[in-house]
């Protein structure tokens, strides 16, 4: 095996696994043309979410890290998820197990919003 | 101040007071900075000046006064302000050495930082050590968090109606504390919202025109900066049950920067932090905590005295630092 097969075996492996892992919990969804990360970040940076869209796919756990001096909140408009008030370099997490549009924002600074799109 | 900016509000206090209706007192300054605001009632208009060292020289005669404070966000501990509890404290030695001692104290809200009990706690312990032993409390979003403001109300807010508003009468000037940081929607402002509105008209309903008006609520009741959620969306509503009294005057927080604007018979003011500065509306990629050098924090939350000038229907404005 050559020095870059290797490599590409070494970056498979994960990849593999992960898909894996989002085939057993998904209903049957196809996450061909998606990202297929099992798990995603969003950056709490300035008063905002970044990205401010986040595309997945189901499955997917969102973290949320606040890297703000200020705590702020993640609360799904709709009400399928909040978090706990997360003050500086904490973090909130939600496995998306269906695909849908899930807007959400902070309920401290309700100007701030995002949303995560689960495929 | 510049000249230019000066001679604008001149020109605008001119035009008001040109406008056939009667104000006895403007404040003139349009933006300083200071740790809290004392306010005299004189003659039925309040009107304000900041802790200064310099207050023997201006000394102001009212027929009673009283301090705003607010934001002392108690529990940051960010470079902005590692040592919150040193500024409130210096916040309260500084109305302990008026002239003019305050009948009473207006805190608007962001008593602390995340709504801790042991925060409350030391906020209520540095305030026992003020003269002035009744404080009137708003919350403000940071008060309300994830319990949605059931320790505030219990602490605060036992005599209150609903999330925590009520009015009280002192020596003919009725004081109206709004609730605006509960129930915010995605993408919105500050919001009062039907309940308390509906309370507001019938709390106000049976005053004579007359009666002095003072209302404070935690988020800016005018438009500051909705970019930044500076202001509060139906606050239009609360003011329109308040056009029919003579002299309405709204203290604000929230912003942690001192801004004025006279519209009609309201006086909007917004008061200093107590923790730490904020930027200027837009000037900032967001309104986050403001960080300047250590030894410059208190001349950031320096302050301005500003008295009434007898003969004018306007208030002179001396600026100084806390430091």
């Amino acid at each position: 095996m050559t020095r870059k097969n290797v490599w590409v075996a070494a970056l498979a492996t994960p990849i593999v696994l992960a898909m894996l892992l989002l085939f057993a919990g998904s209903t049957g969804a196809a996450a061909n043309d998606q990202p297929s990360a099992a798990n995603a970040d969003i950056k709490i940076d300035n008063f905002s979410f970044g990205p401010e869209t986040l595309t997945v796919p189901v499955g997917t756990t969102v973290t949320w890290t606040n890297r703000d001096d200020i705590p702020h909140t993640v609360v799904s408009t709709d009400g399928v998820f909040k978090s706990k008030v997360r003050d500086t370099d904490e973090k909130f997490s939600y496995t998306f197990a269906k695909a849908g549009t899930y807007p959400y924002y902070c309920s401290v600074h309700p100007k701030m919003t995002g949303k995560v799109v689960v495929q | 101040m510049t000249d230019k900016k000066q001679d604008f509000i001149d020109q605008k206090l001119q035009d008001l007071n040109n406008d056939g209706i009667d104000r006895r007192g403007f404040l003139k300054c349009m933006a300083w900075a200071g740790t809290g605001l004392v306010w005299t009632m004189s003659g039925g208009i309040p009107v304000s000046r900041a802790f200064a060292k310099t207050m023997d020289r201006h000394v102001l005669k009212g027929d009673f006064s009283f301090v705003q404070i607010s934001d002392s966000h108690m529990g940051f501990n960010k470079p902005a302000n590692p040592d919150v509890v040193a500024t409130l404290q210096a916040a309260v030695n500084k109305i302990n050495g008026l002239t003019q001692p305050p009948e009473f104290l207006l805190h608007t809200g962001d008593i602390s930082h995340l709504s801790k009990q042991e925060q409350f706690d030391n906020v209520d312990q540095i305030l026992k050590s003020a003269s002035a032993k009744d404080v009137f409390f708003v919350p403000g979003e940071h008060d309300v968090l994830d319990d949605n403001g059931k320790s505030y109300l219990e602490r605060y807010g036992k005599a209150a109606q609903g999330a925590g508003w009520y009015s009280f009468d002192k020596q003919g000037v009725h004081f109206i504390g709004l609730v605006n940081v509960m129930n915010l929607k995605a993408g919105g402002l500050g919001s009062l919202g039907g309940e308390q509105l509906e309370w507001m008209e019938k709390d106000v309903k049976h005053l004579k025109h007359s009666t002095p008006i003072v209302v404070f609520a935690h988020i800016p009741l005018w438009s500051v900066y909705p970019d930044w959620g500076w202001g509060t969306q139906d606050s239009g509503q609360a003011l329109a049950y308040l056009k029919k009294f003579g002299s309405v005057t709204v203290l604000n927080g929230h912003i942690h920067q001192t801004m004025q604007k006279v519209e009609g018979n309201v006086t909007f003011h917004t008061a200093m932090s107590t923790a730490f500065p904020q930027p200027q509306p837009g000037k900032a990629d967001s309104p986050g905590p403001m960080k300047v050098p250590a030894e410059q924090l208190r001349s950031v939350l320096g302050i301005t005295d500003v008295n009434f000038v007898q003969g004018q229907h306007s208030l002179a404005v001396v600026d100084s630092n806390l430091g």
